[in-house]
């Protein structure tokens, strides 16, 4: 089996995906990285943001992961995410709401301001609408 | 009938002990089945990240963080055990507190001496008791533990280690085998061994000696941060693990308790008809000895 490689996708709270993938896309720290079979051995940390999948049959599927890390092996991928889901459960009315309220904690200096969490609330809200924008993106091709 | 009236208490007491008892072991098979709801949600993560662990610990990586190196010296030996906050669970705590001793006994005869992190407020009590060395303690973490609730104990232990304060770290729990058996386990932390993972496969063995990860961004902030999310996350595992534990020897100790209680229950009423049924002999003999004499 060269053209297809194991991947696993767990949270902290469930296993979400465990198969043969052909391709996987990240969104790690230092920027987007796909990971095609037979690939050295990498370690990286990963920001908020999709994680795509693709099968052999050129199907894919896309999962929203809100950090965490991913082990690369030749034959296995690992994702360890801080919490994950299927990108097709994402609640873009849910995540909307959570950017505005992100940003407007944001712009409250006056009130007792949680700058790293509020920040941090933002980015997760903006990479779960980047990963239905792609979504919807395909949807419409 | 004075003993009749006095067994005839004992029989409604026990019987309203049977009462709790009985309720008990169902509020803990109710409880039981949710944390280990718990348990199995989280043990896809701690078993990939155990994975992930034993491959790093398996690399020759050109940064070796302080974790993966083991020191020659062992002065100090730090255990975090994870035991039940409440007790009427059986020998559970009990039967851990003893896997702790007998492997904290060995390091004392090395000439270590022993730190411990209690989580649970049994574990508290009993390392006060025993006169260890208490340096992290919480309880009252509930049924549903949260990670945030562990972080706190687990980074003084982790420092203790970074400061060098600490040579060895161990978590100790309960493992959930079934229902009927819970098994305490002590399991090496840090330094992180090879053998962590649970797949050793033909094919890594196979992998060339000196392979390295490619590390994004850069290996020391990478390794730590994995490092220290590798420890909460076997430590959250193990609290969770031990909560399972807890509510099915709560389940079993109280099912037997209830048992025992109506076995008491039966042998009460027995001596009790016995003493009824010589009290009517008695008042008939009496009755037919006064018939006689008139």
């Amino acid at each position: 089996m060269a053209n297809s490689f194991n991947c696993n996708i767990v949270s902290a709270e469930a296993a979400i995906y465990s198969g043969s993938v052909e391709q996987v896309i990240a969104s790690g720290t230092t920027g987007d990285l796909g990971i095609l079979p037979g690939h050295a051995p990498l370690l990286t940390s990963l920001k908020p943001g999709p994680v795509r999948v693709k099968f052999d049959g050129g199907d894919e599927e896309s999962f929203f992961v809100s950090g965490g890390f991913m082990e690369v092996q030749p034959d296995v991928v690992t994702i360890l995410a801080d919490s994950a889901i299927r990108a097709g459960d994402l609640d873009e009315a849910a995540a909307e709401e959570s950017r505005r309220e992100a940003l407007k904690a944001f712009n409250e200096k006056s009130a007792e301001l949680d700058y790293t969490r509020a920040s941090a609330e933002l980015a997760e809200a903006v990479a779960k609408l980047r990963t239905i924008q792609q979504l919807r993106n395909k949807a419409g091709r | 009938m004075a003993a009749a009236k006095e067994i005839r208490t004992q029989i409604g007491s026990i019987k309203n002990t049977q009462k709790i008892t009985s309720a008990m072991e169902m509020v803990a098979a109710s409880k039981m089945r949710k944390a280990q709801d718990l348990m199995k949600a989280s043990q896809p993560y701690a078993r990939q990240i155990r994975n992930v662990v034993a491959h790093i610990a398996d690399a020759n990586p050109e940064y070796k963080h302080a974790y993966t190196v083991a020191r020659d010296e062992v002065k100090r030996v730090g255990y975090i055990v994870v035991s039940s906050d409440r007790g009427l669970c059986g020998g559970l705590n009990n039967n851990l507190f003893k896997a702790v001793l007998k492997d904290a006994a060995a390091w004392r005869d090395q000439g270590a001496e022993l730190d411990f992190c209690a989580l649970g407020s049994k574990a508290g009590s009993f390392f006060n008791k025993y006169g260890g060395k208490l340096v992290a303690a919480k309880s009252g973490l509930g049924e549903a533990p949260r990670a945030e609730d562990l972080i706190g104990s687990v980074k003084v232990m982790l420092e203790a280690y970074d400061e060098g304060q600490l040579d060895r770290l161990y978590v100790v729990n309960n493992e959930f085998v079934n229902t009927m058996t819970q098994q305490p386990v002590v399991r090496q932390l840090l330094p992180l061994s090879p053998d962590v993972g649970d797949n050793g496969s033909e094919q890594e063995n196979a992998r060339p000696q000196s392979w390295d990860y490619l590390y994004e961004p850069d290996a020391k902030a990478l390794l730590d941060s994995l490092l220290v999310r590798f420890i909460e996350s076997q430590v959250y595992q193990a609290v969770v693990e031990n909560g399972a534990c807890e509510q099915a020897a709560r389940m079993i100790a109280m099912k037997s308790a209830t048992d025992n209680a109506g076995d008491l229950v039966d042998d009460l009423e027995m001596v009790y008809n016995k003493a009824r049924q010589a009290a009517i002999t008695q008042e008939i003999s009496e009755i037919v000895g006064g018939a006689a004499a008139v």
